[in-house]
């Protein structure tokens, strides 16, 4: 069995995950990297995408999608500050296209700087969702 | 003196009174329960945000080039005072002693030369303070039902940053009632803006054991994007999660609040009851002897 790390997934509702993994690969603000024990501390930002949990490699043992937020790397933990997460199972391909038209139209309707700000989050979670129920 | 026609309405009105009562009592104590846990489950988040923020804050120099949310604008003039009321009455002094302490503080801060602008939350509030603060009142968040999820709080961030963003205020307070026990709640004041990284207070207290916190902390971290860059993302963050803290608070001392004033009230029905029950009993008692008396003294008088 090879080293593993302790891998926390917290929402600000609840403590969503809590286990030692070989490897987790996430999606970072400045491109994905995979945290494994004894990785160098770090804290990053995420971007919307497609969190995967290795407890064993090389199966993915879990894919999560989160809308955003914040990881903390230490040599021995993994800790994720997460937006919302859904597994990437219950994300529904003819929903998250409807959503990407509505958003289309939203962001064409948006006038003011805020509104266009807040369609434009929301259209880039959304196509990374398409992204993460596309393979 | 009432009829005893009078005495068996009132005490079948006073019983269904304390039904009443009595009910809404262990509501709110099923209801304090799943806000405890909710409060309870909501911790790990807040610790973890505070431990990155410390070491965050650690990087970080608190100079010119810092966040605005934590540098702040630099003055102090207009004050933001984010009130956490209650939907609903019937619970008690919850919603009187933090208006009584809004009051002080406004009239506090207006002797001192600032304005203050006012954001509540909770219809009670906003009634109460309406009647002589409605000039200061800015903006309102009410009717959220019965539980408070964390968009209610993702909300009432981005609104608050939108504010702080357009200039609207210089530094932002909450004022909840904080859960001590459900006998006991107590008003609490805490700065959001600007925010005070030494002041991340449940940093020291949690689940965390301490030696692995300070490590963490005394570690050297990479940066991805920069300090400064997720400062600026984890700040408004961490906004929303002291405002969600605050409303759970809030909530839990509600349901507790509620439960005491209801337990009172319901013990003070028995209590009613008891005495209206003896008032009608004498009066019966009364009433028959008084039948009695006519009737033999009818009899000897034949």
């Amino acid at each position: 069995m090879a080293e593993t790390t302790e891998f926390e997934l917290v929402s600000p509702e609840r403590l969503l995950m809590q286990r030692p993994v070989e490897m987790v690969v996430l999606p970072g603000g400045e491109g994905n990297f995979a945290a494994m024990a004894r990785h160098a501390p770090m804290i990053s930002t995420l971007r919307p995408g497609v969190i995967e949990v290795y407890e064993k490699r090389p199966e993915a043992s879990e894919k999560l999608f989160v809308e955003g937020g914040f990881v903390e790397v230490t040599p021995e933990r993994c800790t994720v500050l997460a937006d919302t997460v859904t597994p990437v199972g219950d994300l529904d391909r003819a929903r998250i296209e409807q959503d990407i038209r509505d958003l289309g139209e939203d962001l064409a309707d948006a006038t003011t700087a805020p509104e266009r700000a807040a369609a434009t989050r929301a259209m880039a979670i959304a196509r990374a969702k398409l992204v993460a129920v596309g393979h | 003196m009432p009829s005893l026609k009078d005495l068996r309405n009132r005490i079948a009105s006073v019983k269904s009174t304390q039904k009443i009562t009595s009910a809404m009592k262990m509501v709110a104590a099923s209801r304090l329960k799943r806000a405890q846990e909710q409060a309870e489950s909501s911790r790990p988040y807040a610790t973890r945000m505070g431990r990155m923020l410390a070491s965050l804050g650690a990087h970080v120099p608190a100079g010119a080039s810092a966040p605005p949310l934590m540098r702040g604008t630099g003055r102090d003039d207009v004050h933001l005072l984010l009130v956490m009321t209650s939907d609903r009455g019937l619970c008690g002094g919850f919603n009187g002693t933090l208006t009584r302490e809004t009051r002080r503080r406004i009239t506090e801060l207006t002797a001192a030369g600032k304005s203050v602008k006012l954001f509540i939350v909770g219809r009670k509030g906003r009634d109460n303070l309406r009647r002589d603060h409605a000039d200061k009142i800015v903006e309102t968040a009410t009717d959220h039902g019965s539980q408070y999820g964390f968009e209610v709080a993702d909300r009432i961030g981005t609104r608050l940053l939108e504010m702080f963003e357009a200039g609207d205020f210089d530094v932002a307070t909450v004022i909840y009632n904080r859960f001590r026990s459900a006998i006991s709640q107590v008003v609490t004041a805490e700065q959001l803006v600007p925010v005070s990284l030494g002041g991340a207070p449940e940093a020291a207290n949690d689940d965390a054991p301490p030696a692995v916190m300070s490590a963490a902390s005394r570690a050297v971290y990479d940066f991805e994007p920069a300090e400064d860059q997720i400062l600026a993302e984890l700040l408004p963050r961490n906004l929303a999660i002291q405002i969600y803290k605050a409303l759970l608070e809030s909530q839990a001392s509600e349901h507790g609040a509620r439960m005491t004033a209801m337990d009172n009230a319901t013990r003070n029905a028995g209590d009613m009851i008891g005495k209206l029950t003896l008032q009608y009993n004498r009066s019966r008692q009364a009433a028959i002897t008084k039948e009695l008396i006519e009737i033999i003294s009818g009899a000897e008088a034949l």
